[in-house]
């Protein structure tokens, strides 16, 4: 049986960050990968836009991800690719895990674990779209793999459900490649993307964006051939007598991502429903000793810079990870936020700084954000315009609050 | 008076320029490039171009390349055509110039990853 201290699950942006951080606080640290090459996601995000808040420069995703892959090459750390963990078990002492690979089957113990599984596109049966079951729909990561890492074209005339922002990249990278980009529908009343990418994706090739309007139907036996689209009104109902059917050989789906935590459920990790990810503390623990959560695992991210920010923060805690006592209050939010990363404070290990990440539940100008301790204002930021799309991140020092364990900490929303 | 969008970084700011007197007026940027962008914008459009290259080998069929520097915004296809006539024929590293000074623009085509080939 092979022993180690930190065993990190997932080989992208979070799981690199968290194991080069685990082995430079000193931990033996592996890091399991189910493909056969590290980098996850970015391989095949070849736009631009990637590392600007980490290294001050516009990169595509496999230049950010050589990177990180280089400095785990350097720093000597064992990797093992094309190979799935399939149970985890908590003992007394820590873990142990089996995985599978071309070997045979794998025992692994570990005194933690980082879970930096990233997260799942949402699909069509997920979406409630009727009609028949042709080829020709696509998540719009599906899209992606083909043509950037397989070389081949999903499709020559489609529609894109959804503005999140790979559905606008895809957009773009459709037309480059000679496809012809019907249109991008969204059933909310706003774009989910970020505003950079509606303009540099869409405008940029006159591609027109459809708000208020939804995919309801998808016909064709073999293949797709056509979509019916329709407007909805603001409970996101289709409006009778407003629907179209539009001739095209593929749909393609952006309409949302959701933290992947199968391997975190059966270790009975609690999940925050707002984030679908653990819920966690300032340290990335979980809710179960010795279990760190990080990157789009813990909570959906649009920048990779936090991805990996969160990565290094949970690989330096489970490097350092022993058991003790914790004392724990919750960071509760009024209705304005969508959601705040971490949902938990350990009196025990506040740190001169926790890092908070936030979104707010709809677009909000003019506001400010505001810390209360038990009713008593600590501290208050401005910000002009908050967008759900744009999660926020904020310095918070707790330690000099006094905190004790019935302090109430709440987070609060003034709207002027 | 009109309407764009910063793409220079996530803020994504929203910047009015107006060019009624003979200089470019431009608000709403939260940083000072938002101004450099406004005026590139309004005079000379451009943007970096991210694609693929066909290789001959089967465990990395296409390699993700980009253009070094941005390149005019109307030369985007002109461009999508040479780099699809590219076939790459050797394991090149990233940063690696795929294709030197394409159409005469000065800008090289670069890899954005290593290739991994078993030969």
């Amino acid at each position: 049986m092979k022993q180690t201290d930190v065993i990190v699950i997932g080989g992208g942006p979070a799981g690199l960050a968290a194991a080069l951080a685990a082995q430079r606080g000193g931990a033996r640290t592996l890091l399991i990968e189910r493909e056969p090459r590290l980098g996850g996601i970015l391989k095949q995000c070849i736009h631009d836009g990637f590392g600007l808040v980490r290294f001050s420069e516009q990169l595509t995703g496999p230049e950010y991800a050589e990177r990180d892959i280089n400095a785990f090459k350097q720093a000597g750390i064992e990797a093992l690719t094309t190979t799935f963990v399939t149970r985890i078990k908590k003992t007394a002492t820590g873990f142990i895990l089996t995985a599978v690979n071309q070997t045979g089957v794998l025992t692994i113990t570990a005194k933690a674990l980082v879970l930096a599984t990233g997260c799942r596109e949402r699909t069509a049966r997920q979406v409630f779209i009727h009609g028949t079951r042709p080829a020709g729909i696509f998540t719009a990561g599906t899209a992606q793999h083909y043509i950037n890492l397989l070389g081949q074209m999903p499709t020559k005339k489609c529609v894109i459900l959804g503005s999140g922002d790979i559905g606008l990249i895809m957009a773009r990278r459709l037309t480059l490649e000679g496809a012809t980009v019907l249109g991008v529908y969204e059933a909310k009343a706003t774009p989910s993307g970020l505003t950079r990418n509606l303009y540099q994706c869409l405008h940029d090739f006159d591609i027109p964006l459809h708000l208020s309007q939804t995919v309801t139907r998808v016909y064709g036996e073999e293949r797709l051939t056509a979509v019916e689209v329709c407007a909805v009104d603001e409970a996101m109902q289709p409006i009778s007598g407003t629907s179209q059917k539009i001739d095209c050989d593929a749909l393609i789906l952006s309409v949302g991502l959701i933290p992947e935590n199968e391997l975190a459920i059966s270790l009975g990790v609690e999940l925050d429903p707002k984030t679908k990810g653990p819920i966690c503390n300032a340290t990335l623990m979980t809710s179960v000793d010795g279990v760190f959560s990080c990157g789009n695992a813990l909570h959906v991210n649009d920048l990779v810079d936090y991805v990996s920010e969160s990565g290094q923060l949970a690989g330096t805690a489970a490097a350092d990870f022993s058991h003790k006592q914790r004392v724990e209050i919750a960071l509760t939010t009024d209705p304005n936020f969508a959601y705040l990363v971490p949902q938990r404070l350990d009196l025990n290990d506040t740190g001169t700084k926790t890092i908070v990440y936030f979104r707010s539940q709809q677009v909000l100008k003019n506001c400010d954000l505001i810390v209360m301790v038990n009713e008593r204002e600590v501290l208050r930021k401005h910000y002009s315009h908050l967008r759900p799309p744009e999660m926020e991140r904020l310095e918070v020092d707790f330690a000099h609050l006094n905190l004790t364990a019935d302090s109430i900490l709440s987070f609060k929303m003034e709207v002027h | 008076m009109k309407a764009l969008i910063c793409i220079l970084c996530p803020n994504g700011c929203a910047l009015s320029v107006s060019d009624d007197q003979s200089e470019i007026a431009v608000t709403g940027q939260k940083c000072k490039r938002g101004l450099e962008f406004a005026i590139a914008e309004t005079t000379n459009p451009t943007r970096t171009l991210c694609t693929t290259v066909k290789t001959i080998f089967p465990e990395m069929p296409v390699l993700p390349v980009r253009s070094a520097t941005a390149i005019p915004k109307d030369r985007i296809f002109d461009v999508m055509t040479a780099i699809n006539q590219v076939v790459v024929t050797e394991a090149l590293g990233c940063g690696t110039p795929v294709i030197t000074d394409v159409l005469g623009l000065g800008i090289d085509i670069i890899a954005t990853a290593s290739m991994i080939t078993t030969q």
